[in-house]
């Protein structure tokens, strides 16, 4: 029993190891908004409880089996003990106290965490989850994008979750937790972020082909950056310079047109991920490749190559087109 | 190929000679065959599940490999799940309660002996319906995709074990590979309810004079109460499995939410069975361990009433906590808040056992044989799936680690260091019984050593890993979340665990042939399957014993009391005669059920419906008109 117990404590040693070895983007024991601290504060009451039981069950199982081991020795049958009535009402009992210890601020944080918004200057997205990427709307603000999404520090933010696909769920480990995108119903998930920076999200329900790869991040400003943002974000891209109208003929040419958008121009399909502003965005293809001219071309010569099942075909272009393409949507900051 | 004729009759006491040859395995209708049949199928699929989970592993073992590809891998989670719980756990037990019901309650064999042996080929069926896509595939493909024959492309189950719309619907699903699935499942799922109800009655109705029911084997009261779960859940997934089916081939619509379809649907559907099959695994192992712990510790089941009457309340708390696998899904505050009290009074029960166990042990003589270690490493491998249950029954908190590798570690915890646990606890207490030797206890110290470990090594860091925000049914990762060393630690850790089931096996089938003899009662233990010899006749017992307590076998040597005593005289003995009807049977019900697949492809599997439907009433019609006895 000794050594088989010991190399229980392996994994933990090695994992406290690796834990020091770097650090966790996605990790739900950091919290930065109001919704995942106080999902924290539960977990961590929680885990005490769990904590205090594992040693008690762990240790009591470890120390009967080295006390009671038998011998060899023994002349007579052990006392043949059938139950203790007292014992049993104890442990039943004792544990409806511990259950309502974490059940009570569970209840109290369901109700609140899915009560109405009630302040006025709150935020509305509408997110869409799509096969493998999301869509972001502002329906109060006048603003489509793509798997990248602006907030506000310190402001309620409400998301509207909506799939017309198959169900995604919208995690983002350290301001919202997670929701599911149910075709055919809206959820929400309201928060007040708390640290400005960019937070790591990614689907967390199977959603066919590439779910691992339908990624996201969301990028909490300043309430100046933020309305920044917004203003740069309606505004049409640019059309009248000569490298914006050779790059739209590629576009139209290589058929990008028949499902994305590029406002200002005659391209408003809205299949695939609005492209107005793709070159003020960090990362490209859903979070997968940061956003360079050389990882553009990547995505558009082969986009099953890179994203496999991907909706966006590959069109067979030329590296010429593919050139002028990236370079192109490289200017639509 | 023998004929029936030249099967002998064993109608009389004295002809319990086993016959022998391929054809007397595919006509038995005797309970320990069937058992046996279950077992090694079990254990052959486990050793599947456990490749899948291997490949599995390596995929994931560094960050952005390329071993396999993403839908292969979207394939082998799918059919990983869907293995372990419907051909390698569930069968597993079946095998035990197949072999052990009839012995524990003083029983000749179940109440209906065909319906069992169809209850048996009807799995073997739905498990080839599941796994014959894996021979299929390489050889599609590759097909075009304009060709009539594009519904082959795919056809590895691959829309995950929970089979959530509407991905699973036609629009995204296009291929096979559901339907196989749909297929499968269902006629696992009739195989499954044959046999509850065979259990139920068996139970109720042929134990032996004496046996109330609390003097009944906790290991019988588990099987009963699981087979009342069965019977009670697996309509659910049945209903559920039909509607995708119309979904799928007829346009029906009623997954798909722009046609007025609720996705949500499914999931309650589903779960509404799923959760209850949770317990349809656990609670058998749980029954096994009830028997090991006091047997090797010398002392009666502490609290045993308790510890039976907690078996069956989470048996009925397990219908009402269905929606905690839907935290997610927005049902609202009420509906979270109340599944969520629901989940959190099942720790309750469930703490009651362990602390039963436990206390089981104190003051007791304990010997540290395989078949213990196995049985107290279930308790500490399932008390830390319970606790880690406890975290996600909190919604809020579950909003966090849903889906993630938390999850995974989890469950694995529950139904690897639980059920998986239990039942090689209750191989290595059984074999002797069953073979007439003993396993290997070197090898078998061994083999929990390596177990123990690797299950540790692969599963404990998954807490970790999801709690740092690694979903699950992932195909790759990325460098830089941090997941990287773990992930390989959780890759070392699964081989070491298969390492140590490799030499299980090799023990196994080694002992079966030259293990130590074992003689009627080798563990000193209480019940009644332990008094016929091992292995027992095709009879069981020579004698129906009359029983006076809850430990007869234990009392009869060691007293206060008789135990039980055998009736003076000959007993007349009669048992069913072998037949052939109820593998004709399943094949039928499994062709019938199959041909919805072949369906997508051609008119012409309205002739495998047919031929299905011809069997079903061939089988049946001769069946009832054959002799019992």
């Amino acid at each position: 029993m000794k050594p088989t117990r010991a190399s229980l404590l392996l994994p933990l040693v090695m994992v406290v190891l690796a834990a020091c070895g770097g650090d966790h983007p996605m990790s739900t024991f950091i919290a930065h908004s109001d919704l995942t601290r106080e999902i924290n504060a539960i977990y961590s009451r929680i885990f005490w409880w769990t904590a205090l039981l594992f040693l008690l069950v762990q240790g009591g199982l470890i120390y009967v089996v080295l006390r009671f081991r038998a011998k060899g020795t023994e002349t007579a049958n052990p006392e043949q003990v059938h139950g203790n009535i007292r014992l049993e009402l104890t442990w039943t009992i004792l544990p409806i106290f511990i259950l309502m210890h974490i059940a009570i601020p569970t209840v109290s944080l369901i109700f609140k965490s899915q009560a109405q918004t009630t302040e006025e200057n709150a935020v509305l997205v509408n997110a869409l989850g799509k096969q493998w990427w999301f869509a972001f709307e502002y329906p109060e603000l006048g603003v489509t994008t793509a798997n990248e999404m602006h907030v506000p520090l310190g402001t309620e933010i409400e998301v509207r979750l909506q799939s017309d696909n198959v169900i995604h769920s919208f995690w983002v480990p350290q301001l919202m937790a997670k929701r599911d995108m149910v075709p055919g119903r809206v959820n929400h998930i309201k928060f007040k972020a708390e640290k400005l920076g960019e937070f790591y999200g990614q689907c967390a329900e199977y959603c066919g082909d590439s779910h691992a790869l339908m990624k996201f991040r969301v990028v909490v400003d300043t309430p100046e950056d933020f309305a920044k943002w917004i203003a740069s974000q309606k505004a049409p891209a640019e059309t009248e310079a000569a490298t914006a109208q050779a790059g739209f003929q590629a576009f139209q040419g290589a058929g990008c047109v028949a499902c994305h958008a590029i406002n200002g121009t005659t391209a408003a399909a809205v299949i695939g991920p609005d492209l107005t502003h793709v070159g003020s965005r960090t990362m490209i293809a859903s979070g997968i490749l940061e956003n360079n001219e050389e990882n553009l071309k990547k995505w558009i010569k082969d986009p099953p190559g890179v994203k496999p099942g991907s909706k966006m075909p590959n069109l067979n272009l030329s590296d010429e087109q593919v050139a002028s393409l990236a370079a192109y949507l490289q200017t639509l900051k | 190929m023998a004929t029936p004729a030249a099967v002998p009759h064993t109608h009389e006491a004295g002809h319990s000679a086993s016959p022998s040859g391929l054809w007397s395995w595919l006509t038995t209708v005797d309970h320990k065959r069937i058992g046996i049949l279950y077992g090694l199928s079990a254990l052959a699929f486990f050793v599947l599940g456990g490749v899948e989970g291997l490949i599995i592993r390596s995929q994931l073992s560094v960050p952005n490999n390329d071993l396999v590809s993403a839908p292969f891998y979207n394939a082998l989670f799918t059919m990983h799940g869907t293995t372990m719980i419907f051909l390698g756990v569930m069968p597993l037990s079946a095998a035990f309660f197949n072999y052990m019901i009839p012995l524990q309650i003083g029983a000749r064999d179940v109440v209906f002996p065909r319906l069992n042996a169809f209850s048996y080929w009807l799995f073997l069926f739905g498990a080839f319906v599941l796994n014959v896509p894996f021979l299929i595939q390489p050889f599609t493909a590759g097909l075009d995709p304009s060709s009539t024959l594009a519904p082959l492309i795919r056809v590895i189950p691959d829309g995950g074990w929970f089979g959530y719309a509407t991905l699973t619907g036609k629009e995204f699903s296009p291929y096979l590979s559901i339907d196989f699935w749909v297929a499968g499942l269902q006629i696992l799922g009739i195989a499954s309810m044959a046999a509850g109800f065979n259990f139920i009655v068996t139970i109720f109705n042929m134990r032996a004079p004496g046996m109330t029911m609390l003097r009944m084997p906790v290991f019988t009261w588990m099987t009963l109460v699981v087979q009342f779960l069965v019977v009670l859940s697996f309509p659910c997934i049945t209903v559920a499995l039909i509607l995708l089916l119309m979904d799928r081939l007829f346009g029906t619509h009623f997954y798909i939410p722009s046609a007025g379809g609720d996705p949500l649907l499914w999931q309650h559907l589903f779960w509404l069975f799923g959760h209850p099959e949770v317990y349809i695994l656990i609670l058998p192992a749980m029954g096994i361990v009830s028997e090991v712990l006091p047997v090797f510790s010398r002392k009666p089941l502490f609290g045993a009433p308790f510890v039976i009457f907690s078996g069956i309340t989470i048996g009925l708390l397990g219908f009402g906590v269905w929606a905690h696998h839907m935290f997610t899904t927005g049902l609202g505050a009420a509906a979270d808040a109340a599944f969520s009290v629901t989940t959190m009074l099942i720790a309750i029960p469930t703490g009651v056992k362990i602390f039963n166990w436990i206390f089981t042990l104190w003051g007791g003589q304990i010997r540290l044989t395989t078949s213990m270690l196995f049985a107290l490493g279930f308790v500490g491998m399932f008390t830390m799936g319970g606790l880690s249950g406890i975290m996600h029954s909190s919604p809020p908190v579950d909003l966090q680690q849903q889906d993630s590798y938390f999850v995974v570690a989890h469950f694995h915890y529950v139904l690897f260091g639980g059920a998986i646990f239990g039942l090689f606890s209750g191989i290595y207490y059984w074999f002797p019984k069953m073979s007439g030797r003993f396993l290997d206890e070197t090898w078998g110290k061994i083999i929990f050593a390596l177990v123990l470990g690797g299950f540790n090594l692969t599963f404990f860091p998954m807490h970790f890993v999801g709690a740092w925000g690694m979903p699950r049914r992932i195909y790759t990762y990325d460098e830089g979340m941090g997941w990287d060393q773990v992930n390989l630690l959780e890759t070392i850790g699964a081989f070491t665990l298969a390492f140590g089931v490799l030499l299980f096996l090799i023990s196994f089938f080694r002992s079966m042939r030259n293990g130590a003899k074992a003689g009627a009662n080798p563990w000193d233990a209480a019940t009644l399957e332990w008094i016929t010899t091992s292995p027992p006749a095709v009879h069981n017992f020579d004698k129906t014993p009359m029983v006076y307590s809850d430990r007869p076998v234990w009392e009869k040597s060691h007293g206060p009391g008789p135990g039980y005593s055998l009736p003076e005289g000959e007993e007349h003995i009669h048992l069913p005669p072998p037949s052939i009807k109820p593998l004709i049977g399943a094949v039928g019900v499994g062709m019938f059920l199959t041909s919805f697949v072949a369906l997508n492809l051609s008119i012409l599997a309205l002739g495998m419906t047919a031929l299905g439907l011809a069997l079903i009433f061939y089988s049946f019609y001769t069946w009832f008109l054959e002799p019992g006895h």
